[in-house]
């Protein structure tokens, strides 16, 4: 079982970086679905996905975020995300340099606390923001991972 | 019908410390088969959590998210042996729904 995951990772890791590479068309029709920002998933410019979020966020140091320096393994990289602006109301993960930038959003009801942590696919080394949503005014920071090459580690 | 996800919520106080783990295969929609075909995207694209009839957080996913999702988050409010609902809905309509108690 473990042994499969492994054989797995390695593959998609490869095909990871097909995929950054530009080998691979990212126009996949993708059923719309209700509470779902097609557009947002769908931007390929950190500008452009800014845009479709609803502003230009500026540098806060407020924000962490928990990643590796390295990432041995592209396919999962394992990113936390901390927001010490009060009245955080949404968290977005967004890597500078796959396909689609935008890799997840989070909204963050009052009450629940704003720190949120999930994994996230890499195809190359890039910047990973962390964009924040607070006071209706946006808010970013930004941490350089690394990815070796093959997308997994020996 | 997807395997079902594996949910950890803890109480200390009354923040809940929320762990989840689903079972998916988040396919991306850019990585070709043997045959050099396309296989098409199949992710989930938004997961729901609610606490007494309140959504304590709901997020909205790309194909970037890895293969059998982790997500963590923490919420006040909540108390042992409260329950926990976690839907997830893929971009094929697929859903799934399980709830946990907070311990």
């Amino acid at each position: 079982m473990s042994e499969n995951r492994r054989d797995f990772m390695k593959l998609t890791g490869v095909f990871g970086l097909l995929a950054a590479a530009g080998l691979l068309s990212t126009t996949e029709a993708l059923a719309q679905q209700q509470g779902w920002n097609k557009a947002a998933f769908e931007t390929k410019s950190l500008a452009d996905t800014y845009k479709v979020l609803g502003g230009t966020p500026t540098e806060s140091a407020d924000i962490s975020i928990t990643a590796p320096d390295i990432a041995e393994n592209g396919a999962v990289v394992p990113v936390g995300v901390t927001s010490k602006i009060p009245n955080t109301q949404a968290v977005y993960i967004l890597v500078e340099k796959n396909p689609n930038m935008l890799a997840a959003g989070f909204n963050i009801p009052p009450g629940t606390a704003a720190e949120v942590a999930t994994r996230i696919k890499m195809g190359q080394t890039s910047n990973v923001y962390a964009v924040v949503k607070a006071n209706d005014k946006f808010y970013v920071a930004s941490k350089e991972v690394k990815v070796t090459l093959g997308g997994c580690g020996g | 019908m997807p395997d079902p996800m594996r949910i950890r919520a803890t109480a200390q106080g009354d923040v809940v410390d929320v762990r989840v783990l689903m079972s998916h295969e988040m396919e991306g929609g850019q990585r070709r088969d043997a045959a050099g075909n396309l296989v098409p995207a199949h992710f989930i694209q938004t997961v729901t959590v609610t606490h007494g009839g309140k959504t304590v957080l709901s997020a909205e996913w790309g194909p970037a998210v890895s293969k059998n999702p982790y997500l963590q988050f923490k919420f006040t409010g909540g108390k042992k042996g409260d329950e926990l609902t976690v839907t997830w809905v893929d971009n094929k309509g697929e859903t799934r729904t399980d709830k946990a108690v907070i311990n």
